[in-house]
């Protein structure tokens, strides 16, 4: 499974309200979650988003509250994979039940720059940065995961196997 | 094992577990709430789940944006509330007997020591000072729980915390835990389990044992825990009849770390904006003045904080143009405070009084801040925005400090105010 996209780039311990502000909590749908994704953080994030960019970021990324909304908003503006040096607890699972891909590589997060442009294969976790040419790898995302992303998360995943 | 590896290994039917091991286990309690639970909701119908795994052990509390602040939160209510009615939720907690979720759920008797408890709301860490396992998921994690009573967990590394020494006055959990979060960072225990042990916090009261395992999220952990004492029975025992099981962590149990603080160096903690790790001892933060104070919430909403900061309310006045905000975290502790004449006390020094709400904690509504604006809150969370606009500022204290900080105008030691606790 591949993903290319440009980079956005972002710091240690981005928390949940940064990514979407509680203030937008009052609803669920993913196409009004997205227009305000991390909003506080970066205003022009939901409009010059393009589908497929991939979002970087340092340690603890998604810390804070267990808000589904959170993965939710980045998927659905678009944001196509997720790489960090680590994720907070909850954002990791929500994350990769929504479908999400989530990559932990310190190397790739320190390394690759805003608006670089990289290719990344879940399969063998390999993150190509086309701009630098540079490869970094995380660790892969196991078969059954990138078929549960395939599918668009764990809930479509389950439906079309036919599983309660 | 440690008494997370043992409650986790019992509910997946097994003699031994450790840390890293997948497992499958059984929930005793599922929750959730007015933000969280709709996509929830959906989910669980998406998945074809046509009832609920037991209807007594899913628990739906609307209170964030409760009572509805807006039309799209009276709809959300609207969702759980037609949930609970069809799936005939035994619990569901609507206005009039609503509360803040991590206190309502232990003052109703629905959380005991040695259960498995998920809530789509990452402050359910809390019932770990009760001796459970209670962690914080997602609204699909929760779709699957609700489904089929079950989820997969991996087992958390435990990291021991010891506190020892004799507690000085005006300190309480809150102090304790900003401190210890404050020295391990926000992601000091991320994936770990965080048990709090010592003799503080043997004697420590039930209130600042919730706050504490409330917070431990805030260092990344997955749960907090603290073994069940003599202090945990008198608060269970009056509150139900059903069976549970106290879980001890063995002498020789693995810890992947360990810290041990001396608490009697320990004084009334702050942490300043905008990440819950930037934590400073009070006295040495200069002079920062105020606009709003929030005395509330499910880490420091219960009977005991409303009372400290009576003590320090009491014949005093807030300062001029200085909002403080009272929220009693359930109807019971509302009832009691006004019983014991603590609403008095909050209306003659110039507080207004909110039904129990999450409400402004997470920015949502009934106090939240414009833009310059800066509070001081007995909160959670101090992250930039999180109580309303983006260049806002939200400091974290003890009910304490906050009681005697709106009183001065400025964040400040409480014994400025009263010279003995």
């Amino acid at each position: 499974m591949k993903i290319e996209g440009r980079i956005w780039k972002f710091g240690s311990d981005v928390d949940t309200d940064a990514i979407i502000p509680a203030r937008y909590l009052n609803q669920s749908d993913p196409k009004e979650l997205a227009k305000h994704a991390m909003e506080d953080e970066r205003p022009e994030f939901s409009q010059k988003i393009r589908k497929g960019d991939i979002l970087l970021a340092e340690k603890n990324f998604g810390c804070g509250s267990s808000r589904e909304h959170a993965p939710l908003a980045l998927k659905a503006a678009g944001i196509s994979c997720v790489i960090a040096k680590s994720f907070a607890r909850i954002f990791y699972r929500n994350g990769l039940n929504l479908g999400l891909p989530l990559l932990e590589s310190s190397e790739a997060s320190e390394a690759i720059q805003e608006g670089d442009r990289v290719r990344v294969n879940l399969t063998t976790g390999q993150i190509f940065d086309l701009t630098q040419k540079k490869k970094f790898f995380a660790k892969p995302i196991p078969a059954f995961m990138q078929e549960l992303i395939g599918d668009g998360g764990l809930i479509r995943h389950l439906r079309k196997k036919g599983l309660k | 094992m440690t008494i997370t590896e043992k409650i986790l290994s019992a509910h997946a039917g097994k003699k031994r577990v450790s840390p890293g091991e997948l497992l499958n286990v059984r929930i005793d309690l599922a929750l959730g709430n007015d933000i969280t639970a709709p996509l929830a909701i959906k989910a669980f119908k998406e998945i074809g789940a046509k009832k609920v795994f037991h209807r007594d052990r899913v628990v739906l509390v609307p209170d964030h944006f409760t009572p509805a602040k807006d039309i799209l939160s009276a709809e959300q209510c609207k969702i759980l509330r037609e949930f609970a009615k069809t799936q005939r939720l035994t619990h569901f907690f609507e206005i009039g007997e609503c509360g803040i979720e991590h206190a309502l759920l232990p003052e109703k008797g629905l959380v005991l020591p040695g259960e498995v408890v998920i809530g789509a709301d990452s402050h359910t860490c809390t019932y770990g000072a009760l001796g459970a396992f209670s962690t914080g998921v997602g609204s699909t994690d929760l779709a699957a729980a609700m489904a089929t009573g079950k989820l997969w967990f991996k087992v958390p590394e435990s990291f021991k915390l010891i506190y020892y020494g004799k507690i000085n006055p005006w300190v309480s959990g809150k102090d304790l835990i900003l401190f210890t979060i404050g020295d391990i960072g926000v992601d000091g225990a991320l994936y770990q389990a965080m048990e709090f042990c010592g003799e503080a916090i043997q004697n420590l009261s039930m209130a600042s044992r919730f706050t504490m395992a409330n917070m431990a999220i805030e260092a990344g952990a997955k749960n907090g825990i603290i073994e069940p004492d003599e202090i945990t029975l008198q608060f269970v025992k009056p509150r139900t009849k059903r069976p549970y099981r106290i879980y001890r962590s063995d002498r020789e149990a693995r810890y992947v770390e360990g810290r041990e603080y001396n608490v009697s160096k320990i004084f009334p903690q702050v942490a300043l904006p905008h990440i819950p790790s930037n934590v400073k001892d009070v006295r040495e933060i200069g002079k920062i003045e105020i606009d709003q104070v929030i005395i509330g919430s499910c880490t420091n909403g219960h009977l005991d904080d409303l009372r400290m900061a009576a003590k320090i309310l009491k014949g005093r006045k807030v300062a001029p143009s200085l909002r403080l905000i009272v929220i009693p975290a359930t109807q019971e502790i509302y009832r009691q405070a006004l019983r014991e004449g603590l609403f008095e006390i909050f209306l003659s020094a110039g507080a207004v009084i909110s039904p129990p709400t999450c409400g402004p904690c997470l920015g949502g509504h009934m106090g939240v801040l414009a833009g310059g604006e800066r509070a001081l809150a007995t909160t959670n969370r101090n992250f930039r925005g999180r109580m309303g606009h983006a260049q806002s500022e939200v400091y974290l204290s003890s009910p304490a400090v906050a009681a005697a900080s709106a009183i001065r105008g400025r964040i400040c030691h409480p014994e400025e105010l009263v010279k003995k606790q």
